[in-house]
C-alpha cells in the first residue's frame, strides 16, 4: 500500500495501522501491515518467535521508527510523534520484562505516572497532594500492592512487578493500552489474578495483548490477529483462527 | 500536606548533617586554622561545588561528565577577566607600550581590548558572567548531546574533549587569554585590596555562604519529583519516556545545574587564590573533581563536600612529602573507592552510624517527632 495514501485515510477506529513496514537493514521484520482496532475493544496478537509481534508495539509506541506506513491513534499521527508525545496523547505501554523503576518505592513508581507536573518545572515543584496520595492508593488496590506502598520496587516477586507495571500504566489512564506477554512467567494463582485484573481494567479501553497461552487468548479476545514473519496470516474470533488450517500449521502445531 | 515544608524536605539526619557541616565550616575551621590554612580550606571548598553538582548529575541523574572543569574554569575566568581589567588601569599600567590593557596582551603585541573583554570592566556583567556564560554553554552541550541521545560512556568521552579542547584554546590564545600561566596579579575588587588577611576570611566566609545555598538548592532537587525522575531515568532511561517525560530536558536541566554551581565553584577560587589558570580547566582536574565526588559518595550532597574536603588534605598533606606519587595514590584511592565502598563516605556512614545515630535522635525531644527519612533513593549497586 502507498503510504501517502494511508496517511490521507481517516477513519472511526481507534488505531490504524495502514501499510505499516519497518526493515532492519533490508529484513523487514514488519511488512506492509494493516489492522483496526475498535473502541474498546480487546484485540490479541499471536504468532510464532520472530513472527514481528513485539516490534508492531514497539513501531505503534515510537520506540522504533516506521520504514513506511501510518499508524493514527484517533486520527492522529503518530509515526512522527516522539515516546512521551506519544503516551501524552493517551497510549500506554507495558514491556515484556517487568521495567519498573527498582531504586523507587512502590508509591513514587505510581506517583511517577501519574499525569501531572511532566515538564521539568512542573517535576521541581510537583506536589504529592491528597489527590495524588488517593489515586496512588486506589491503583494499588486494583493491582494488589496496597500492603507494598512503601516497600522498594525490586524487593517484589517477578508477578508483583508485573502487576506494578500494570498500575504505573492505569495511573496514565490510557484510551489504549499496549500488553506484551502479561502474564509470561506467572505461577498459575498469579495468572489468575492478573486474567482477573485485566478483565477489569480492560472495560473501559481499547487493548491491544501479546500472548501465546492460547486458554487465556479465548478468554479475554474480541478479535484475534495472527502474525507470521512480518505480516498477517489470519485475523478473527479466536475461534475462528484456532480452526485456521494456516495458524495451525505455523504456530498452533498439532 | 505541604511539600515544601522543611519537614519534606529534610529528615531529621538530613537537619543533624547540615547542621554539624555549617558547624564545622562557620566555627570550628575558622577558630583552628591560621589564615593560611583557612584560604587553603576556603580553596577545597570551591571543588566541593563542583562535586555537590556532580552528584545531582552523576549520582543521582547517571551523566558522568568529566568535563566539569569547563564550568569551574569558566566561572573563575570571567572573574578573573574582570579583577583583571581593574588591576590594569591606566595608571598601573603606564611602563607598557599600550597602557590599560591587560599586561599579557601587550606582551603578546595586542595594542587595543579584544571584543569579548569589554563585558568586564562592569561588574555587574562579570558577576552575570560567572552564571550564564558556563550554563548556556552546559545548555547548548545538552541540548546537542541529549536531544540526540548520545549517553553514558559517549558522553563522559565527549565532555572529556571538550575539557581538552577548551584548555587548548586558552593555552593556544596567549594574547586574548593569558595563556598557559592563566589570568595573575590580581589584586583589587572595586578598589579594595583582595590579599589582605581580612579578605581572604571574608571570602572564606562568602564561600561558605554560597555553599550552603548551592547545598539547599541541590537537597530541594533531591526531595522533589525531579529527583526521583532523575533516579528512575538512572536506571530505566527508556521506561521514563514511556512515563510520559522527555527525558532529554531533564538531563539538560541537571547538566545545567551541575555547570552553574562548577561555576560559582571557580569563581570562588579565582577570589580566594588570586588567579585562574588553564590547569583546573583540563582532563585531569575534571576527573579529579569525581573523584572528590565518588570518595564523598556520589548520592550525598554532603558527602561530595566531605569527599571534596578530605581528599584535598590528603592531597596537601602527601603531595607537599611526595609529589610525584600523588596522582598514584589519587589513582588508588578512587579504584578502592569504587570496588570497596561504590557509596563513598556516605555510604559507610549509611550503613555504620546511621542506626545509632537514629536511636539517639529518636530519644532528643527535638526530633522525636521529626520524619526519619524522606524516601532516599537505594545506594548504588556495587557492579
Amino acid at each position: 500500500m502507498n503510504a501517502a495514501f494511508a496517511r490521507a485515510t481517516n477513519t472511526d477506529f481507534v488505531l490504524a495501522v495502514e501499510g505499516l513496514t519497518v526493515s532492519f537493514d533490508g529484513f523487514k521484520a514488519v511488512d506492509d501491515l494493516s489492522f483496526y482496532v475498535d473502541e474498546k475493544e480487546i484485540r490479541v496478537i499471536i504468532g510464532p518467535n520472530g513472527a514481528g509481534k513485539t516490534t508492531v508495539l514497539d513501531l505503534i509506541c515510537g520506540r522504533t521508527k516506521a520504514t513506511e506506513g501510518s499508524v493514527k491513534f484517533r486520527n492522529k499521527e503518530l509515526t512522527t510523534l516522539n515516546e512521551h508525545e506519544i503516551v501524552r496523547a493517551g497510549v500506554g505501554r507495558k514491556f515484556q520484562n517487568p521495567s519498573i523503576y527498582e531504586d523507587l518505592t512502590v508509591f513514587e513508581n505510581l506517583e511517577l505516572c501519574y499525569p501531572k507536573g511532566r515538564n521539568v518545572f512542573g517535576a521541581l515543584f510537583f506536589k504529592r497532594d491528597a489527590r495524588v496520595i488517593s489515586k496512588v492508593r486506589e491503583v494499588a488496590e486494583m493491582v494488589n500492592l496496597l500492603d507494598q506502598l512503601e516497600g522498594q520496587a525490586d524487593l517484589l516477586s517477578h508477578g508483583q512487578k508485573q502487576w506494578l507495571e500494570i498500575g504505573m500504566l492505569l495511573i496514565q489512564d490510557p484510551d489504549l493500552l499496549m500488553l506484551d506477554e502479561p502474564v509470561a512467567g506467572m505461577s498459575v494463582t498469579e495468572r489468575r489474578q492478573t486474567a482477573e485484573l485485566l478483565r477489569r481494567i480492560t472495560k473501559d479501553r481499547s487493548v491491544i495483548v501479546i500472548e501465546h497461552d492460547m486458554q487465556f487468548v479465548a478468554e479475554i479476545a474480541d478479535h484475534v490477529t495472527v502474525m507470521h514473519q512480518g505480516k498477517i496470516l489470519a485475523e478473527g474470533t479466536a475461534e475462528k483462527v484456532k480452526q485456521d488450517p494456516k495458524v495451525i500449521e505455523v504456530y498452533l502445531g498439532h | 500536606m505541604s511539600n515544601f515544608s522543611l519537614k519534606n524536605l529534610m529528615s531529621r539526619q538530613d537537619i543533624l548533617g547540615f547542621a554539624l557541616l555549617a558547624l564545622l565550616l562557620i566555627v570550628v575551621l575558622p577558630l583552628s586554622l591560621d589564615v593560611f590554612r583557612l584560604n587553603q580550606m576556603g580553596k577545597y571548598l570551591t571543588f566541593a561545588f563542583v562535586a555537590v553538582g556532580l552528584v545531582l548529575c552523576w549520582g543521582y541523574g547517571g551523566i558522568l561528565s568529566l568535563g566539569q572543569g569547563v564550568f569551574y574554569g569558566l566561572g573563575g575566568y570571567a572573574l578573573a577577566m574582570f579583577l583583571k581589567l581593574e588591576a590594569s588601569s591606566p595608571e598601573n599600567t603606564a611602563i607598557q607600550s599600550t597602557p590599560g590593557i591587560p599586561d599579557f596582551m601587550d606582551w603578546n603585541r595586542i595594542t587595543e581590548l579584544p571584543w569579548f573583554w569589554e563585558p568586564f570592566n562592569s561588574f555587574g556583567l562579570s558577576l552575570l558572567a560567572v552564571l550564564l556564560v558556563p550554563t548556556i554553554f552546559a545548555y547548548f552541550i545538552g541540548v546537542a548531546m541529549f536531544k540526540r541521545r548520545v549517553s553514558g560512556v559517549y558522553f563522559a568521552i565527549i565532555t572529556q574533549a571538550i575539557s581538552a579542547i577548551l584548555t587548548i584554546l586558552i593555552i593556544g590564545q596567549q594574547g586574548y587569554t593569558g595563556g598557559v600561566n592563566g589570568i595573575t596579579d590580581l589584586r583589587t575588587l572595586m578598589g579594595w585590596n583582595i590579599r589582605s588577611d581580612y579578605a581572604t576570611y571574608v571570602f572564606y566566609f562568602i564561600g561558605v555562604a554560597l555553599l550552603f545555598v548551592c547545598l539547599f538548592i541541590a537537597q530541594f532537587i533531591t526531595k522533589s519529583k525531579l529527583g526521583r525522575i532523575l533516579v528512575a531515568m538512572r536506571g530505566q532511561e527508556d521506561r521514563v519516556r514511556f512515563s510520559g517525560y522527555d527525558v532529554a530536558n531533564f538531563k539538560i536541566f541537571v547538566f545545567c545545574v551541575g555547570a552553574a554551581f562548577a561555576a560559582i565553584g571557580g569563581a570562588m577560587f579565582t577570589l580566594q587564590e588570586k588567579f585562574m589558570s588553564p590547569s583546573f580547566v583540563g582532563i585531569v582536574p575534571s576527573i579529579e573533581m569525581v573523584i572528590f565526588c565518588a570518595v564523598g559518595g556520589r548520592l550525598s550532597i554532603l558527602g561530595a563536600v566531605y569527599g571534596a574536603l578530605l581528599v584535598n588534605v590528603f592531597r596537601t598533606a602527601f603531595g607537599e612529602s611526595f609529589p610525584e606519587l600523588w596522582l598514584f595514590a589519587m589513582g588508588l584511592l578512587f579504584i578502592g573507592v569504587v570496588l570497596a565502598f561504590p557509596d563513598g563516605l556516605a555510604g559507610i556512614y549509611q550503613r555504620y552510624a546511621a542506626p545509632t545515630v537514629d536511636r539517639y535522635l529518636d530519644k532528643a525531644p527535638l526530633f522525636r517527632r521529626w520524619p526519619s527519612s524522606i524516601s532516599q533513593p537505594a545506594p548504588v549497586k556495587a557492579s
